[in-house]
């Protein structure tokens, strides 16, 4: 049953359940979590009114690893958790990137470490989504800013995972994730949904990793009647263990590449006020509300200031950094921990401008005013 | 309209939380405004110190925390001690009378009506207290029209219930007729 198009006034952990169901959902399966738990609720109401499944596991490693064995029966399958939870996905997160099945986590974020403070934002978690699993893999995360991109982005993010067969993480926060806002829902049929490669049912002498042809391989779904095998051990195009060697290093070479190659595509950026600004802040989520603010402020001073949001966080659009870095004179980096974007920006950056980073960590979302101190500071050295 | 900020705040179990988001959804859906509604409040359901924000605007709205709101609600004297005085000049205070006896000093204009003993003695109960207090915030302050109030109050509450909260909001309104004619013979 797919939602009623129109105006709605909406929690952003309900619009990304309702971003999942328009996205096709099938397969959901968790373990609540403030500030997380209502994309659970709702879900279970609602999922298996479409036919879909809903299943309350144990705890998170076991709703990651559900989350998996879903995908590689071919549904389109979700989990959503906050900090301590996301970290307990981990070993599953890399298992699905390693074994290729398509799956979406939602992570709203809260202040860590450990328990934290369970009902305050946070985003603490930025290089935990890009590097929290080990070992070398892709990663895709997907960061809104409203209650109407939880619901835009988490069909992108299902559509992104099935396309590439890799996991993607949809990484908001308790303040977008609780904050109710007005949304205009689009007409479902409006939606695309894009489905994974996969092998046709029965096909003789089909291997369930084949790479020669697309560095998407086709999956072979668990029930189609062609051979699978999954291991987290590194295979070869069979499905079985291999060892060391350059069959080994060319599947690494060719999860990270899925990403890598479609980095332009992928890496989307929001700007605003850019064509002559001299200082930008570069801030996502939560933080992005104050930051953009800041700039319409420092404008009103007669501060040439700029704003860029990476709505994708990883991969990190740092083409786009690098070709402002030639014309500003500097970046405010605010984020709600103690400086993880910033690297980042610093990266790209590469001297050629000064970064400023802005660190808030007391569970409240920084305000308009704060990022508006340092962007004089960087105007007006 | 450009940025209006309204803070409710009391205590978990007034409502205060549900009341944002009726007003929220008065002014977004029924009202053709923009809003966004926020809250803060402890790991206890009730008892718990209760925050909610809403923020409504004609244009886009960016940050969506309230900044220096236009309109308090403190339902019990912690929230009023921490938040009455927090309230740009000449903005809207008003104070649960039933549990808050002084307020301190405020640059807003405060106004006390006793809303859950008004839910007492209509209804028997404390429970729609904060739909009368969204009828006084409403009536004072018209930040919201009456017809959108209604409707969103109307589509939120339970449907056995309906009645009975459309019947709280106007002695919310009422009260805050009351409060003007009283003031105005004062005067």
């Amino acid at each position: 049953m797919p939602h009623e198009p129109g105006v709605r006034l909406m929690q952003g952990n309900e619009a990304c359940a309702e971003g999942a169901l328009a996205a096709g959902l099938d397969f959901f399966a968790g373990y609540p979590i403030t500030p997380s738990t209502e994309v659970a609720e709702f879900l279970a109401e609602r999922l298996p009114r479409t036919g879909g499944t809903f299943i309350q596991m144990e705890d998170e490693i076991a709703s990651m690893a559900a989350v998996v064995g879903a995908s590689l029966a071919g549904a389109r399958a979700m989990t959503a958790t906050s900090g301590p939870g996301f970290s307990l996905k981990q070993e599953n997160l890399g298992f699905a990137a390693l074994v290729e099945a398509p799956c979406v986590v939602v992570n709203v974020q809260r202040q860590g470490p450990s328990t934290g403070l369970p009902t305050s934002p946070s985003q603490g978690d930025i290089m935990q989504a890009r590097w929290g699993t080990h070992g070398d893999h892709p990663a895709v995360v997907l960061a809104p800013w409203s209650v109407h991109e939880c619901f835009d982005l988490t069909v992108t993010a299902f559509n992104l995972a099935e396309r590439l067969r890799i996991p993607v993480i949809l990484l908001t926060d308790e303040v977008i994730g609780h904050m109710r806002e007005k949304v205009t829902l689009p007409d479902p049929s409006s939606i695309r949904r894009e489905s994974r490669p996969r092998i046709p049912p029965r096909t003789p002498g089909a291997l369930p990793y084949e790479d020669r042809h697309s560095d998407v391989p086709p999956m072979a779904v668990f029930g189609d009647g062609n051979r699978a095998h999954v291991t987290g051990l590194l295979h070869d195009r069979r499905g079985y263990p291999i060892g060391p060697g350059p069959e080994a290093a060319a599947l690494i070479r060719r999860l990270q590449a899925k990403v890598d190659a479609r980095r332009s595509e992928l890496a989307m950026v929001h700007g605003e006020m850019l064509d002559d600004a001299e200082v930008v802040v570069v801030a996502v989520g939560c933080v992005a509300r104050s930051a953009l603010r800041a700039v319409r402020l420092a404008r009103q001073e007669g501060i040439a200031a700029g704003f860029l949001r990476p709505i994708t966080v990883w991969p990190f659009p740092e083409e786009r950094l690098a070709r402002l870095a030639e014309e500003v004179r500097g970046f405010v980096v605010p984020e709600m921990n103690l400086g993880q974007l910033v690297y980042e920006v610093e990266r790209a950056v590469r001297g050629r401008a000064a970064v400023r980073a802005y660190s808030r960590v007391d569970g409240n979302l920084i305000t308009p005013e704060e990022v508006l101190g340092a962007l004089r500071e960087v105007a007006r050295p | 309209m450009s940025r209006l900020e309204v803070r409710l705040s009391g205590e978990g179990g007034q409502g205060i939380i549900l009341g944002g988001i009726i007003l929220a959804e008065a002014a977004a859906v029924y009202g053709g405004l923009n809003a966004v509604q926020t809250q803060s409040y402890g790991p206890e359901s009730r008892g718990g110190a209760s925050r909610c924000e809403v923020v409504l605007s004609r244009e886009e709205i960016d940050y969506p925390k309230v900044i220096l709101p236009e309109v308090v609600l403190v339902m019990n004297r912690e929230a009023c001690v921490r938040y009455a005085h927090q309230v740009r000049p000449g903005g809207t205070v008003v104070v649960d009378s039933t549990f808050v006896d002084a307020v301190p000093e405020t640059p807003g204009r405060v106004y006390r009506v006793p809303i859950t003993r008004l839910a007492r003695e209509h209804f028997g109960r404390d429970i729609v207290a904060n739909i009368i207090a969204l009828g006084v915030l409403a009536g004072l302050t018209g930040l919201v029209d009456r017809t959108s109030l209604e409707q969103a109050v109307a589509n939120r509450v339970p449907p056995a219930t309906r009645e009975a909260n459309l019947k709280a909001l106007d002695v919310g309104y009422r009260a805050v007729a009351e409060l003007l004619s009283a003031a105005a013979s004062d005067s």
